[in-house]
């Protein structure tokens, strides 16, 4: 008896093989994906995938769901239309750091802030793949870009701190040495109503890892072995990445909080009484 | 044996996630090339294999695979 691969019913095996690069973390992400998704139970048909522009922002293209492949930065901006336009879909935004928190930044803190019931998954590479290893708003402090050859001075974002500060109900960090637990991650944010926010480290050997002298992507992920601490439930301003010292990862946020959608018709039908028709009939 | 794994080699980039996270250490790296130029892995204890699929969620190229049988 033979048993096709799990992940291939979930992807367009005619764009196989894909364009990330050898080692790149991005396709571990997928994989654990895509057992998520049947894990979950949510039907191919009810679930849509957006992604912005970058290395991360090919994984739509590569999808066999409905899936988006949007403007850069503007992932959150169209599946929020998707969501309104069809509340019964399940949204997933599946981007890179770059795409969701420099060119879209805003469209993050205010996806989250009003609660929209979507799950964003951001493969976190620490640069700018596609376009050549730029520095992003998440590379750590003294890392090398090729904008910042004498290494970065600037503060990066603590994305964890940052979905919980804004409103996310759901807040996870791993890396993609930890595949089951990512797996799991994917999977309850699948489920959670409300913004959910999946952070993973991944990889990036050909820019990142060459430039800062990290070696191959083995090398990286015996590094994330080494370094990773896992705290469920940590505090998110705690869970800083660094050059050097501890990776936290783990669940840090799950709480219940009501959805734009859940929001707005309980208020309108407060208002307006009879008058309001809801978005769902 | 109480799992099987399987390599679709031509998809292969030789990153060697698959070999290192193994955990019953079933696979090497093969001496032999692809034709991109890549060392696939090769299963050198088959009947050590749990099945689970650990290769398989690690794999950044969707080329190898692991089920219990």
């Amino acid at each position: 008896m033979s048993v096709e691969n799990p992940a291939e019913r979930y992807l367009r095996s005619d764009r196989m093989p894909h364009i990330w690069c050898p080692g790149c973390g991005i396709g571990t992400t997928v994989n654990c994906f895509t057992r998520a998704i049947d894990e979950s139970g949510i039907p191919m048909d009810r679930l849509a995938v957006v992604s912005g522009i970058g290395c991360t922002g090919r994984v739509a293209g590569y999808m066999h769901v409905d899936s988006f492949h949007t403007t850069h930065g503007r992932a959150i901006p169209f599946a929020t239309g998707l969501k309104l336009a069809a509340p019964d879909m399940k949204v997933v935004v599946y981007s890179g750091d770059g795409d969701l928190f420099a060119i879209g930044g805003n469209h993050f803190i205010h996806a989250a802030r009003r609660n929209l019931d979507m799950t964003v998954i951001c493969v976190n590479n620490l640069t700018y793949g596609m376009t050549g290893g730029q520095l992003t708003p998440t590379t750590p402090e003294e890392a090398i870009a090729s904008t910042s050859p004498y290494g970065n001075f600037e503060h990066p974002f603590n994305l964890p701190y940052l979905a919980e500060s804004c409103g996310a109900v759901y807040v996870a960090r791993w890396t993609t040495y930890h595949v089951t637990q990512m797996k799991k991650a994917m999977k309850e944010a699948l489920l959670k109503k409300g913004f959910s926010f999946v952070e993973v480290i991944s990889p990036c050997p050909t820019l990142y890892g060459r430039r800062n002298r990290l070696g191959d992507s083995l090398d990286e992920m015996k590094t994330y072995k080494t370094r990773s601490v896992i705290k469920n439930g940590a505090d998110t301003k705690e869970v800083d990445l660094g050059m050097t010292g501890s990776i936290v990862v783990g669940k840090f946020v799950d709480r219940e909080r009501a959805t734009y959608q859940d929001a707005m018709e309980a208020f309108y039908s407060r208002k307006l009484g009879n008058r309001y028709v809801r978005a769902s009939q | 044996m109480r799992g099987v794994v399987v390599i679709h080699a031509e998809r292969c980039k030789g990153c060697a996630l698959c070999v290192e996270f193994c955990p019953t250490d079933v696979l090497a790296l093969s001496s032999s090339f692809t034709t991109k130029g890549y060392h696939p892995p090769e299963i050198v204890r088959p009947e050590a294999c749990s099945g689970c699929d650990l290769c398989g969620m690690y794999c950044p190229d969707f080329a190898i695979y692991g089920y219990r049988v």
